[in-house]
């Protein structure tokens, strides 16, 4: 009997839409309008690459050591350098990093014992042409330029 | 069976599923031989999407190779690298400190909430119910926010590293893991108030996709799906790692093996990842996060297997060393690719539409399976 009342009376149906019209609080709902609205990425985001340089000096943190080209699973870091005859010291002079291959494990940024390579919060790593995926030392040391979407 | 084979014989029709289908859960062919709808047997077609993932294990170093096992199962990529580590932690003879293994147990329950949410919204998407996986998604948003925060990345997360973790827990992450719990729990009664007594659910998946305790023993099934027949077999108590000897919780088991005592499984297990959640964040201990492991690691001669309840069920890696810095050999035993081989048993004598369900049912990522 109240098997066959529930069944007239749509009993579960009703349940259900309760649940639905309780889920419709504006608190509860998580879409983001994203190019007008950015998303806030976590401190520790492992997003687009970025070389450091000395906040004062603009010199590179970067040694040269190699490390994070060894760690990379994909072996998509090149770190070119040459030893400065004076000091004797090995100087950076490229490090391209390509983006396209990248996926972003980390293990490069963990390698870098001066932290000089970071991984940033930066998200928007599309380009038109391939090429543009690779990144040269200039473009890791300014990072990406965040695009201004016009509505 | 001796059958004319003439195109005129229209007794049975074969029919591909795939892999383009929207509920094949990614690129599965599934060929079908039907006889009117009712449904006589099922070849799976897989590969679409293999990369040789074992293959890439002999030329990376250890360290290097624990990022690619997060792209075998995606969806539960955190239980992934636990499995990868505690096998090349066991071939090395390494010792995890307590509070990295506190932590990933953490991290490898909210990793089975997270799968089995995106395997409850989809299944029930596949069947017709359209509402659950909005908010299925929605819950998940919160497992993920929690994984970045915690390791920078949300779904590819490699959260763990071998010998133990990399990044010491965030600020807020006990609070974090306790307000996700106390949340997540009254979702889960919304779930059930959705699906568990909703006559069309109850009409879909009573009875559909059989399959018993002992065919489950045959094929090698193992998880939920195992469980649902009855077996009360769970890693995580039969072998414990990670320290699950130090938790309290229970094994959800039902009886008739359909579809729907799948999804009462599963359903538990959200209650039961949560217990177990909040037991191992109040016991957090305190202390280092990472063993001793040398830059340069270089295991001994030998051979490990190691396997883990990862949400789909028992996945293992077995890992050769000849002594150099790269393993000889690595072997995955994914829990999909084992339980899709039990597709051709649950189908046969159901309905076509049914074997949508049935597929959903099984809980199956298209990155495992063909690695
Ligand atoms: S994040 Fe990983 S894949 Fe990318 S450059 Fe660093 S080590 Fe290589
Ligand atoms: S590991 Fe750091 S310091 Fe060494 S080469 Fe790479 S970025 Fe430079």
């Amino acid at each position: 009997m109240k098997e066959l009342l529930k069944a007239v009376f749509l009993v579960d149906l009703i349940k259900g839409l309760a649940v639905t019209f309780r889920n419709q609080k504006p608190s509860l709902i998580y879409t983001e309008q994203y190019p007008k609205e950015r998303p806030l990425v976590a401190e520790r985001y492992r997003g687009a690459p970025r070389l450091n340089v000395h906040p004062d000096t603009d010199e590179t943190l970067c040694i040269a050591c190699n490390l994070c080209a060894l760690a990379c699973p994909e072996q998509l870091i090149v770190v070119g350098a040459e030893r400065n005859k004076e000091t004797r010291r090995k100087e950076l002079t490229t490090f391209t990093y390509d983006v396209s291959r990248c996926m972003f494990c980390g293990l490069c940024e963990d390698a870098c014992p001066v932290d000089a390579l970071e991984l940033t919060q930066d998200f928007e790593l599309a380009s038109y042409t391939r090429e543009g995926a690779i990144w040269d030392r200039q473009m890791l040391e300014e990072g990406p330029l965040p695009t201004e979407y016009k509505h | 069976m001796a059958t004319s084979t003439t195109f005129l014989d229209t007794n049975e029709l074969v029919l591909n599923m795939g892999p383009q289908h929207p509920s094949t859960h990614g690129v599965l062919r599934v060929i079908l031989k039907l006889d009117g709808e009712k449904v006589m047997g099922a070849d799976c077609v897989i590969g679409y999407l293999h990369r040789g993932v074992e293959k890439i294990a002999e030329n990376r170093t250890y360290q290097q190779f624990a990022p690619y096992v997060d792209r075998m199962d995606y969806v539960a990529a955190v239980s992934n690298g636990l499995g990868y580590c505690l096998a090349v932690e066991t071939l090395g003879g390494i010792e995890v400190p307590e509070r990295a293994q506190c932590v990933r147990v953490i991290l490898t329950e909210l990793n089975r909430i997270a799968s089995h949410l995106l395997w409850l919204g989809t299944h029930a998407l596949d069947i017709g119910a359209m509402t659950p996986v909005f908010y299925c998604f929605r819950e998940r948003e919160e497992v993920l926010k929690i994984f970045e925060k915690y390791c920078g990345a949300r779904l590819t997360t490699h959260a763990f590293r071998i010998g133990g973790l990399q990044y010491e827990t965030y600020d807020t992450f006990e609070k974090d893991c306790h307000a996700f719990c106390d949340w997540f729990e009254k979702k889960v009664d919304e779930y059930e108030e959705l699906l568990t007594t909703n006559r069309i659910w109850v009409g879909r998946t009573k009875g559909v996709g059989i399959l018993d305790a002992e065919a489950c023993k045959t094929y090698g099934v193992t998880g939920p799906v195992l469980r649902a027949a009855g077996v009360e077999w769970d890693l995580r108590k039969a072998q414990p790692y990670c320290g699950y000897e130090k938790y309290d919780f229970d094994i959800p088991t039902c009886a008739n093996g359909d579809t729907y005592d799948r999804y009462i499984v599963r359903m538990q297990e959200f209650r039961q990842s949560v217990r177990i959640i909040r037991q191992a964040v109040d016991s957090l201990p305190e202390g280092p996060i990472k063993g001793r492991v040398s830059k340069v690691f270089k295991p001994p001669i030998g051979e490990a297997y190691e396997s883990i309840e990862a949400p789909k069920g028992e996945l293992g890696y077995y890992v050769v060393s000849d002594g150099s810095t790269q393993p000889y050999r690595l072997r995955v035993r994914p829990p999909s690719f084992v339980n899709l081989q039990a597709l051709d048993e649950m189908c046969r004598g159901c309905l076509v539409a049914d074997v949508v369900a049935i597929i959903g049912t099984i809980d199956i990522v298209l990155g495992e399976v063909d690695r």
